[in-house]
């Protein structure tokens, strides 16, 4: 039983495969599913470039095993925007120039939809909060804020048009 | 880093799971929120032969008063407390500690059972739950048991759960009217593990005196560190600055910490010192109204 079958939705399409039970969720995203938009940072659950939404919540891939989410929901920055046109919270970091050297930036967007979701107006200080398990080694946080209050902003006036 | 090969169990009921335990002992380690256990493994610091993934068992997962008693179930994620109504009106030492554990996304995953049975000096929930004299219900293959708080901790690492037991709940009594809590966390960044932590429970009579007091400490000791002799201080006082004093000290002096990354043993005694202070002064005014 050191392998076993798993089936995980990725961004809406099922992918089954038998895995090491030892495999960890970010290496099955990377390495099985070859979608290399989740980074691997630390490794150690500190810096929040792993993060992906498991089942909607926003979790460090690299510290769940793959067979941990057999069944369940995983979406990952590939699965955000529709088509070529860019998801609000990618359209911020793209206006504000939210990335420098882009290696946090999936992992801090992931976290950004999970916050606004569960906050769709937070205030600066909520950003911060919110974003305090996800590093910017370029130091861009300024930015990276300003990214998601533009976010906040088009994601409301979509839902009031909607 | 790849944890090393194991056997992966994913029981879907209690009973099923505590069979497994019963099964392998200690080749076997609980899976819960996995924050404390993947890393451990990815560093060989724990190897265990099966793991027993919890996960499925949503039934540990609640938060209920009953009679002055808040039941939190074992499997009880963090962000469910951060984000209970009952955890912010009852418990607010509770409540203002969960925001210092970790960060988001750990907490979206992180149970407060697995925080507990972990036995780890450095979490924050132990000396949260000393202060409170909370109760810890055990499941084994013989049935349930409680355990107090303070019997729970008995070394490094190490709780009095047996290897084939599951913390499946725990019991926080309801702190009566008068009272206050604070809990104090110095760290280094934001999510990191307490250079010192201090959680402190007091309440008062109408006169102002002091009729219970819970004292207890992060990270400054080889176990989560309750202070008995701080808290023999406290009550029975008007928590005036001399006798928060007098227990500060007791607590800077009676604590063991080590000397690594995040400081000297004189360094922490002097934030323990400080910390108590201010976490004390805040419980009081909270307590007096």
């Amino acid at each position: 039983m050191k392998t076993k079958e798993i089936t995980v939705h990725v961004n809406g399409t099922p992918h089954t495969k038998e895995v090491s039970t030892r495999l960890l969720l970010v290496h099955f995203i990377r390495d099985d599913l070859d979608m290399t938009g989740t980074h691997i940072g630390c490794d150690t659950s500190n810096c929040g470039a792993c993060t992906i939404l498991l089942d909607g919540k926003s979790i460090k891939s690299c510290t769940v095993l793959a067979v941990q989410a057999d069944g369940k929901q995983v979406t990952t920055i590939e699965g955000m925007a529709n088509g070529a046109q860019f998801h609000p919270i990618q359209e911020g970091f793209h206006e504000e120039h939210g990335l420098q050297c882009g290696f946090c930036t999936p992992g801090m967007i992931m976290r950004a939809a999970e916050l606004l979701e569960k906050n769709p107006n937070p205030t600066e200080e909520e950003i911060r909060w919110g974003i305090s398990g996800n590093l910017c080694r370029c130091t861009g946080y300024q930015n990276i804020v300003k990214a998601i209050q533009y976010a906040a902003e088009k994601m409301s006036t979509e839902a009031e048009t909607a | 880093m790849i944890p090393p090969a194991f056997d992966y169990h994913a029981p879907q009921t209690l009973e099923e799971a505590l069979s497994l335990l019963d099964e392998y002992g200690d080749d076997a380690k609980i899976l819960s929120g996995g924050h404390s256990l993947i890393p451990m493994m990815k560093l060989r610091l724990a190897q265990p032969e099966h793991i027993v993934d919890i996960n499925a068992l949503t039934e540990l997962e609640y938060i209920r008063e009953e009679n002055g008693v808040i039941y939190i179930g074992g499997l009880t994620r963090e962000v469910a407390l951060e984000e209970s109504d009952i955890i912010h009106a009852r418990l607010p030492l509770v409540s203002e500690v969960l925001p210092l554990i970790a960060d988001p996304q750990v907490r979206n995953l992180a149970t407060i059972g697995g925080n507990l049975a972990h036995g780890d000096p450095g979490n924050d929930h132990p000396a949260v739950m000393l202060a409170l004299g909370a109760t810890i219900v055990a499941q084994g293959p013989e049935g349930k048991r409680s355990i107090h708080i303070n019997d729970f901790f008995e070394d490094f690492y190490m709780t009095a759960l047996e290897p084939e037991e599951i913390l499946t709940e725990i019991q926080i009594p309801v702190p009566p009217q008068g009272s206050g809590g604070s809990y104090k966390k110095l760290e280094r960044k934001v999510g990191d593990y307490a250079v010192a932590g201090v959680a402190a429970q007091v309440t008062v009579d109408g006169s102002g005196a002091c009729t219970s007091a819970g004292l207890a400490l992060t990270n400054v000791h080889y176990i989560p560190f309750k202070v008995t002799d701080g808290e023999d201080v406290l009550v029975g006082s008007k928590l005036d600055k001399e006798a928060i004093e007098k227990a500060a000290g007791i607590a800077s002096e009676q604590c063991d910490p080590s000397n690594d990354l995040r400081g000297s043993v004189e360094y922490k005694r002097a934030m323990v010192l400080e910390l108590t202070r201010r976490a004390l002064r805040d419980a009081a005014n909270q307590a007096r109204g």
